[in-house]
């Protein structure tokens, strides 16, 4: 991880492990110990110093860690999904077209799109008045409604999750844990990070513990 | 899909003198591929656009274009006709003062539908029509097509220099700071148009800005140039949510945060 004045800070080392299709791998530990860093570190966002990650993409294996930009971004429009903790906004584009862009970005056109993106806002039980509305002055909880709605809309074999449920009242988080349900059946891959153990407990089948692979905690 | 370069952009230097412009500079850029170039005043980037789009000779290198008729070529080795011809029908080329790329003393509409004229068009009808429906695809009212862009706003007159690159359907758009200059209202209806532009047009698409804002919203890939050196070049997320080198760092960390 690199932050300031080319200060160096060792964050995560030696991680290995595999997600299966169908199944919903979480990564655990406590704040800081790099669970996001995993997951930024899969999706392109963070480099990887050292190692591969290797995903099936299209029939053949990608490793992410030294594909190109080009690549990536390919990966990222038919294989591999990610619900960040935040929204991005976009000015002026309206809830229902930040949920719909992912599938126009494959090609899928605009009134089956927006109608995908319709039914996911409904399950999630945003308001319907703010459908056409940008989300810059949602609250919190739906901003994180659209971004969920945005990372399900399309049937990428892997998904990466951080923090979904975080700021969602418990009627939504059933509602999320149940659309995780779904995407395992269908044979998703997913790979999330859920602090609310409930949540967790309904979802994983498998958890990893971060703590194992920082460095800083192996010193001290 | 196109699975070759549009452009391909071979160890490009410049100097003035014994001053260096930009130096070194390799990349290719792909068909659909939006590419910001970032970096301080002085620093290079627009040295290097004017190499890209010919405006600038450079001192050393290639840049070669993939023609619409399948070939690649060497864009210092084409002739002075067939280069304006390019640059009038193929590319565009967006200017961050609006005032460089519009005639001023003609009406907006004859700003659209000169372009059309480049590229063959010839019947005015046509050529109106086409041109309100570029006004409207950039949000200005119908009934300003015979106004002079002198009475624009500098958003309108932005949006305007917009249409007119645009009406040919080039695959190419070079811009220089599309956004400086205006008003953060005006610079976001100005982005989500470019975004929008670009995706349902499939256009390629070469930016300078200093605003590191701009490039994240609409830029694939991003180059970092310092003293005429791209020193760090990458996906845009990556080079943003994790830059490696100090000066990138320090740019990234300089953003203020509203």
């Amino acid at each position: 991880m690199h932050l300031r004045d080319g200060i160096r800070l060792p964050v995560v080392a030696g991680v290995s492990f595999s997600v299966k299709s169908g199944e919903c791998v979480v990564l655990g530990g406590p704040s800081g110990v790099g669970k996001s860093s995993i997951l930024k570190m899969l999706y392109g966002n963070y480099a990887v110093d050292e190692g591969q990650i290797l995903i099936d993409h299209a029939g053949k294996l990608v490793d992410l860690a030294h594909a190109d930009p080009r690549a990536v971004l390919e990966v990222r429009r038919d294989t591999l999904g990610y619900v960040s903790q935040f929204l991005r906004v976009v000015p002026r584009v309206s809830a229902v077209d930040v949920v719909a862009d992912p599938l126009l970005a494959r090609g899928v056109s605009q009134t089956e799109a927006r109608e995908r993106a319709s039914e996911l806002l409904a399950k999630l039980n945003l308001p319907h008045e703010l459908w056409q509305l940008p989300p810059a002055t949602f609250s919190g909880g739906e901003q994180q409604r659209v971004n969920i709605a945005r990372g399900f809309i399309t049937d990428h074999a892997i998904l990466l999750l951080d923090e979904p449920t975080a700021s969602l009242d418990a009627k939504n988080r059933a509602v999320v844990v149940e659309m995780i349900a779904e995407k395992k059946k269908a044979g998703t891959a997913l790979l999330g990070i859920f602090h609310d153990e409930e949540v967790r407990d309904a979802v994983a089948d498998r958890i990893i513990d971060v703590s194992a692979f920082s460095p800083r905690k192996a010193a001290a | 899909m196109t699975t070759v370069p549009l452009l391909k952009v071979n160890d490009v230097s410049k100097f003035y003198g014994s001053r260096i412009g930009c130096k070194n500079v390799s990349f290719d850029l792909w068909p659909g591929e939006v590419l910001a170039i970032v970096g301080e005043s002085g620093s290079g980037k627009t040295t290097l656009l004017s190499c890209l789009s010919t405006r600038l000779m450079p001192t050393s290198g290639k840049v070669e274009y993939h023609m619409r008729d399948g070939h690649y070529r060497d864009l210092a080795r084409m002739g002075e006709a067939e280069r304006r011809f390019l640059m009038r029908t193929d590319w565009g080329f967006v200017h961050q003062n609006p005032a460089d790329g519009l005639r001023m003393t003609v009406s907006a509409g004859a700003n659209v539908g000169e372009r059309l004229m480049a590229v063959g068009d010839r019947h005015y009808g046509q050529i109106r029509a086409t041109a309100t429906d570029w006004l409207r695809r950039v949000e200005i009212e119908e009934d300003r097509i015979d106004d002079q862009p002198r009475a624009f706003s500098g958003g309108m007159r932005q949006r305007l220099q917009i249409a007119r690159n645009l009406v040919t359907s080039p695959r190419l758009v070079f811009m220089d700071e599309p956004t400086g200059g205006l008003d953060v209202s005006v610079q976001a209806r100005l982005l989500d148009l470019v975004r929008s532009l670009v995706h349902d047009l499939g256009l390629s698409a070469i930016i300078v800005t200093h605003d590191l804002a701009v490039a994240r919203l609409l830029s694939h890939r991003m180059m970092v140039m310092k003293d005429g050196l791209v020193i760090e070049q990458g996906l845009t997320d990556r080079v943003l949510d994790d830059p490696r080198e100090p000066y990138t760092q320090l740019l990234v960390s300089s953003i203020l945060q509203v």
